[in-house]
């Protein structure tokens, strides 16, 4: 049970969930960069939300399936074939042996999601699948997915096995087939329109001048093409503090905006280091991770204030969005 | 029966604040001491003893306890406010906090460190902006004890408490994209040791061979908060040395 990969694309990684319990000794959580649509894509082949998938980054890879897979493609719209022919996002598609799937341009947003049924088979480093790039643990030998690299996967699990014969039953001559149901999904942002997201007030929003205050949440700001999994670099107006004392080093996570002394800010994404010294001046709301993820180097990014209340309403929203369309499958595809 | 309240000290420089929709900051005022990293290490160590439902883990560093969650679960699946829960509870935690007990004695680390050249680009920036000769700087970072304030940044890359003020250096404007591991570095009042190559600001002095982290072990981090450690100079050939034997 696995995939080949014939040619790497610009970046192609392992990430689940994310690696939980180790902050305390300075190791990140990684996992995807848009968190729901790694878990949207697993819930449609029947896995678990949190199962390890494929983080596939602005030019796709070529991927040759090595056996029978029921798979599922969620997030950026990077014009996806499988054997030439229209490869659908957010619905679970059977696949035999041999198999390929390819890339294409971006239509929209900028990471797509791969989950194979039953997941992927490749070492638990403290406690996840996910690739830890820097520190090259995790995924694939802790790096990025090369050409000739053979992915372990599990194959499908019972259910997804089932739901595999069913859809190719139909189509015995195919060589793969599509669910015809799907759930109702928002698009990422199609290239080169401007992004909004919404954002707390971070710990140190106070400290800095009016002028700043107003720029953050008014102004627009590029995603320099000096980001990554770490960090979104962003250039647009530069914001300064009233005074530049030092701050005293404390945690951040993934959506904290700070700010270095320069006034470039910086987002931190699903890479981010556990603790950072530099003030913060906004928090983007988990509701909207996934919003953020897909906005490529060159996009356009603003960010719109909500308070708490706001924000835990929208990330139980969403929660519950999952749990509905978990059960919905649950009970319709996947028994 | 009277309400329980926080030793009076900590309560007066208590704060609780949200860090997002997933996490809490217990702040315990703006100045590193001793005393508060102890009440800080309890406070963590309460909640590894009893967990409650939807704690997903917590960083402590050198006056906050940051606690993350997961809302969905805290919330019982939405039927409560998720960060009043766990604001509730740490408050709680800082009412039982037992007066801060003599801190254990732990083995002194020796950090190895060859300062300057190559190894430390901005020493003689440090040695400028603090007034000193560069030998200065060397023998005044190798001199104190260090307590390992907190572990962060990066896996492994320790905080540490007791370095002489004059060597105060603020960060970088502009941080550099990669910073070998090993680099020794210096920050407004900090110092500490990078423990990956990784980007950062830290004004670099110097590197050591030693490996703070190591993915294998079952600890994966060479140092914990709560330790102390010193530094030591050694020549480039040493550095050389013990590099081999550390691989």
């Amino acid at each position: 049970m696995s995939c080949s990969i014939l040619r790497p694309g610009l970046l192609t990684t392992i990430q689940d969930a994310g690696r939980f319990g180790y902050q305390q000794a300075g190791v990140i959580v990684s996992g995807p960069m848009d968190p729901w649509s790694l878990r949207l894509a697993n819930l449609l082949v029947g896995n678990p939300a949190g199962t390890a998938g494929l983080e596939i980054t602005l030019l796709g890879p070529t991927i040759r399936f090595e056996t029978d897979h029921l798979i599922c493609m969620s997030g950026a719209d990077l014009s996806a074939t499988l054997d030439d022919q229209q490869f659908p996002l957010n619905r679970p598609v059977a696949v035999r042996q041999g198999s390929k799937l390819a890339f294409g341009a971006a239509r929209s947003g900028c990471r797509a999601y791969l989950a194979l049924s039953g997941g992927l088979t490749v070492p638990t480093v403290l406690g996840s699948q996910s690739t830890y790039l820097r520190a090259q643990l995790g995924g694939l030998a802790g790096r990025a997915l090369q050409a000739g690299d053979v992915v372990p996967a599990a194959g499908p699990t019972p259910a997804g096995q089932r739901l595999h014969q069913r859809l190719l039953a139909h189509s015995a001559s195919q060589r793969w087939a599509v669910a015809r149901w799907y759930p109702a999904v928002a698009p990422a942002p199609a290239a080169g329109t401007s992004t909004t997201v919404r954002a707390l007030r971070g710990p140190e929003f106070e400290l800095f001048t009016e002028e700043s205050q107003q720029a953050f949440w008014q102004q627009e700001f590029t995603v320099t093409p000096n980001s990554d999994r770490m960090g979104y670099r962003l250039a647009g107006p530069e914001l300064h503090r009233q005074t530049e004392r030092e701050i005293l080093s404390t945690a951040v996570t993934f959506g904290t905006v700070q700010v270095p002394a320069a006034g470039n800010p910086i987002v931190l994404m699903a890479d981010h280091q556990t603790t950072g010294g530099y003030p913060r001046i906004g928090q983007v709301i988990s509701a909207d991770f996934s919003l953020l993820a897909q906005v490529p180097p060159g996009g356009h990014l603003r960010f719109q204030e909500v308070g708490l209340t706001e924000a835990q309403y929208w990330y139980l929203h969403q929660e519950k969005h999952l749990q509905q369309l978990h059960r919905a499958l649950a009970l319709l595809h996947y028994s | 029966m009277e309400q329980p309240s926080p030793p009076h000290d900590l309560l007066s420089t208590a704060q609780l604040y949200p860090l997002g929709d997933a996490a809490v900051v217990l702040q315990l005022g703006d100045t590193i001491s001793e005393v508060t990293h102890r009440a800080i290490q309890v406070l963590g160590h309460s909640l590894d003893q009893v967990p409650f439902p939807g704690l997903r883990e917590y960083v402590s560093a050198f006056t906050t306890l940051t606690v993350y969650y997961d809302p969905w679960v805290v919330s019982r699946n939405g039927k409560r406010n998720p960060y009043k829960v766990v604001a509730d509870r740490l408050y709680s935690l800082l009412c039982e906090l037992p007066a801060a007990s003599a801190s254990e004695t732990q083995p002194l680390v020796e950090i190895p460190v060859c300062y300057g050249g190559s190894f430390g680009p901005d020493l003689a920036l440090v040695a400028e902006h603090t007034g000193l000769a560069p030998a200065e700087v060397i023998r005044l970072h190798t001199e104190p004890e260090y307590l390992v304030y907190m572990i962060g940044f990066a896996p492994g890359f320790p905080y540490l408490g007791g370095m002489p003020e004059q060597l105060t250096t603020p960060r970088k404007a502009q941080p550099r994209p990669l910073v070998p591991a090993g680099s020794v570095g210096i920050a407004g009042g900090q110092t500490g040791v990078y423990s990956l190559p990784t980007p950062g600001g830290w004004q670099l002095i110097g590197r050591t061979p030693r490996r703070l982290f190591t993915p294998e072990a079952a600890s994966p981090s060479l140092l914990r908060a709560g330790q102390r450690l010193r530094f030591v100079a050694i020549s480039e050939e040493q550095y050389e040395h013990l590099l081999e034997h550390e691989l």
